[in-house]
């Protein structure tokens, strides 16, 4: 049976603004979305994938980003060129879109029952009750608990999951036919990812809604999409089925970015032998709130956490977001203090050191960010940002600066470029340039903040490999933060699983991976995006 | 430092509208006070008790003192003791510039050092605030009435009494930069290197101030010259015998009504010096905190 058309773009091209690095943001893409189907549109971060969806909603910044040739027909009308009123009926009742932020999707002084109310008022004449009535079915519909009480709290009482099933609700209430989600699930945890993934594949073959998803993660797209279509620096590469994309890729460049989502299959134990460098025992960090007028209220962000890294192992803490796992990492960092407990590293504990005597240490542990983008500071060359540490311990300018060019071409940047400003560098560059700014002091403990979940995924398995290099070659001790099971199944010898700041599993990999004990391990592992397929097995 | 993380801000910031008119006004407001002994050939406290309260255009003869007689134009006529206008309004312009901008130089850089500290040791932050807090309530006029009262009018005084309620308001907006930014992993992997807390303030922390404190720093210098000129007005500032568009206006006051022009002139070049700092200060906004340029 044929079904309905829904989308229609042919042959889209948008341009940039002048000075930026290419012509078109996207061009010559064409693709359709069918009544009933998911299409996800994957690429890395300048691919134009969102530009292609902010097009279809008429939402591209104007002045900067504008439509020069092509068309967008929603079932059949064309929207490039439609008045600005018209795009506004068609939004919300005809198509709707679920935003990567819910954070910030949301209208936070507005209770979330009457911001779903104003889309039924702007495009429906149904009488308050009514109203009423559709919006508790809806948020029902989301699977929202009491949705009475939900749709009178304020955004900023819910959980960001719940904020992204209101977003959802909001799109879906006036059963648009076209729904575009743009990243909905980047910014949740894998456990949440995973129940609003099944929400969207639920509603979208309740209501037979064609579906626009953005992504860029190849585990979303086994998990949730009918047809695939892969977009390079604004081109669409290839497209097909999702069974014939993630099995027979045709483009080198599908195939490198398939290659590159890490597989769950856990990398072989290690033989230790290394000597140990870090524990903690029963490390704690209480966060006490309230001041001189209110009753101060404690957090336990890590409630009695023991770990142990040996030299030469990179052993990884996993969690979802508030897990306290880096509240961990920057207690050894002692980029905060710890409220109880003992970080050895080594013969030392860190714990209770302060000023000159915690600054005699400070060069042996380093710490990799996650945002590479913030991690240099802007205002100074990397050279000047690379010697800084070994000049604090009293090393000469020139020695220093020799150094970090051996260091810069150990790591991959091209050591000439010593003099550039952050800014003239990619992510994967500057995360690159972080990693030799914290090698440079020679640590022997390094600790990796979530440092390669801010990078596209291609980006992300070369650092990553950067890291088993230092490893194996410097027989560093290695912490490894991170909320990404597959990374984690990587690079990691050990991992930990955190919850609520407390350990609720530990030991190798492998293991842990075979076979989880604790039941929440177990969760983890289920919500994985795409554990069906086997990502990596397909290179060969 | 700033134009390398952002090229050309400097080239934008003079290149925008409002900095170029403000920019020009103010260049020759300046350039009339400090070449005042050059542009006009009388002393501003010269006084003539047979030419009093002589509209603009009037025309005298003064004896010089080397015997010769010089014939000189009132432009601005003159006031009820029979001295120049015109001349004792350009000096006033030295005034009112060296009132503003050491107010805005005195509050920017005490402001900057207090609001580094309260912003990055966080247990000073309380006391300091509330010390701020303190400062605030105080109304500059009171203040300077007071501070007159204690240790006689004269220019110190009033620099002063206009300096100290406007430090709290650089203070909030450096300890709010500073705040934001100390979070930023940049400054946290400068910790980790061990670089020396004076050292990530001022060298990670203190250019992302320069920015915001440059604009403030003119919206400071704008309402310095307007509270040194309320205070003069009121007979609590900068003494009489020296010529302030305050005092000028003070001593014009009692015959505005019969002659406005000794109200006028004063009045319109300190408006116009007030506006040409602000139409600055909002232009630099504009270019170096955009993000503040919208909100407002």
């Amino acid at each position: 049976m044929e079904r309905p058309r829904i989308l229609e773009v042919e042959r889209l091209a948008v341009e940039l603004p002048k000075a930026a690095d290419r012509v078109h943001a996207v061009e010559d893409v064409s693709l359709h979305v069918d009544s009933g189907e998911i299409v996800c549109v994957v690429g890395e971060s300048g691919s134009g994938k969102s530009v292609t969806a902010y097009s279809v909603m008429g939402l591209l910044p104007p002045g900067q980003l504008t439509p020069v040739a092509g068309s967008i027909r929603l079932e059949g009308e064309e929207l490039l060129g439609a008045k600005p009123r018209r795009l506004r009926e068609l939004r919300g009742d005809r198509m709707a879109m679920v935003f990567q932020e819910p954070m910030t999707a949301l209208n936070p002084v507005v209770r979330c029952g009457d911001q779903i109310d104003e889309v039924l008022r702007l495009h429906t004449r149904l009488d308050r009750k009514e109203r009423h009535a559709r919006i508790l079915d809806i948020l029902a519909q989301v699977h929202l608990p009491d949705p009475k009480r939900i749709a009178a709290a304020f955004p900023h009482q819910l959980s960001g999951g719940q904020r992204q099933r209101i977003m959802i609700a909001m799109a879906l209430v006036l059963e648009p036919a076209l729904l575009i989600c743009d990243e909905p699930t980047t910014a949740l945890d894998v456990t949440t990812q995973a129940q609003i993934l099944r929400l969207v594949r639920e509603l979208q073959e309740a209501h037979g809604t064609g579906v626009l998803f953005i992504t860029h993660d190849f585990g979303v797209v086994a998990e949730i999409a009918h047809r695939v279509v892969v977009m390079e620096k604004g081109r669409i590469v290839e497209s097909g089925t999702t069974e014939a994309i993630l099995t027979r890729p045709q483009e080198p460049y599908t195939r490198m970015l398939i290659d590159a989502v890490p597989t769950l299959e856990p990398r072989p134990p290690l033989e230790r032998g290394g000597t140990k460098v870090l524990s903690t025992e029963r490390l704690e960090k209480t966060y006490q709130t309230g001041g001189f007028f209110r009753r101060g209220t404690a957090v336990h962000a890590v409630k009695g956490v023991d770990l142990r890294v040996d030299a030469g192992e990179i052993v990884g803490i996993v969690g979802e977001s508030g897990s306290g796992k880096s509240t961990v990492a920057r207690c050894i960092a002692r980029l905060i203090e710890p409220t109880g407990g003992i970080v050895r590293l080594k013969d030392a504990d860190l714990a209770q050191l302060k000023g000159r005597a915690l600054r005699r240490h400070r060069r042996r542990v380093q710490i990799i960010f996650q945002d590479p983008y913030r991690s240099l500071n802007p205002r100074r060359t990397i050279g000047a940002s690379l010697i800084e540490g070994p000049i604090n311990y009293g090393e000469t300018a020139e020695a220093a600066m020799a150094k970090a060019r051996e260091l810069l071409g150990f790591v991959g940047v091209d050591p000439n470029a010593i003099d550039r400003y952050p800014h003239q560098f990619s992510g994967g560059q500057r995360q690159r340039i972080c990693i030799a700014r914290a090698l440079i002091l020679e640590p022997e403990l390094l600790i990796a903040d979530e440092a390669v979940s801010a990078l596209d995924v291609s980006v992300q398995a070369q650092v990553l490999r950067l890291l088993e290099t230092i490893r194996e070659r410097l027989g560093l001790a290695v912490l490894f933060i991170t909320h990404d099971l597959r990374v984690a199944a990587q690079v990691c010898d050990r991992i930990l699983v955190m919850r609520s700041g407390e350990v609720v599993e530990t030991g190798p990999t492998a293991e842990v991976f075979a076979a989880p004990k604790h039941p929440y391990t177990k969760e983890l592992f289920d919500a994985a995006p795409g554990r069906s397929w086997q990502f990596a097995k397909l290179a060969s | 430092m700033s134009a390398a993380a952002r090229p050309g801000l400097l080239r934008a910031v003079l290149a925008h509208g409002s900095v170029q008119v403000g920019g020009f006004i103010l260049l020759v407001i300046a350039l009339l006070g400090i070449f005042a002994p050059w542009i006009s050939p009388l002393d501003p406290a010269f006084l003539d008790p047979t030419i009093r309260n002589r509209l603009p255009g009037f025309e005298s003869t003064v004896l010089q003192p080397d015997g010769t007689l010089l014939t000189v134009t009132h432009w601005l006529g003159t006031d009820q003791l029979g001295r120049d206008l015109f001349t004792r309004v350009l000096y006033g312009a030295r005034v009112s510039l060296i009132v503003g901008l050491t107010v805005a130089v005195i509050a920017v850089a005490l402001g900057l050092v207090i609001g580094l500290i309260a912003g990055y040791v966080r247990w000073l932050d309380g006391a300091f605030m509330r010390v701020m807090d303190g400062l605030m309530a105080i109304p500059p006029i009171l203040l300077a009435l007071a501070l007159v009262a204690l240790w006689g009018a004269g220019l110190t005084t009033v620099i002063i009494a206009v300096a100290i309620p406007e430090v709290p308001r650089v203070v909030r907006l450096v300890r709010a930069v500073v705040l934001s930014v100390r979070e930023e992993p940049y400054v946290e992997a400068a910790i980790s290197l061990g670089t020396p807390t004076p050292l990530i303030l001022t060298r990670h922390v203190l250019p992302n101030t320069v920015a915001p404190l440059i604009v403030q720093g003119t919206y400071v210098c704008a309402s310095a010259i307007l509270v040194e000129a309320i205070l003069s007005f009121l007979g609590v500032g900068i003494p009489t015998d020296i010529p302030t568009w305050g005092n000028i206006m003070a001593e014009g006051r009692l015959l505005f009504r019969v002659f406005p022009h000794n109200i006028l002139f004063p009045g319109v070049l300190l408006a116009l010096t007030v506006l040409a700092v602000n139409m600055m200060g909002d232009g630099m906004r504009d270019t170096l905190d955009p993000k503040l340029a919208r909100r407002v």
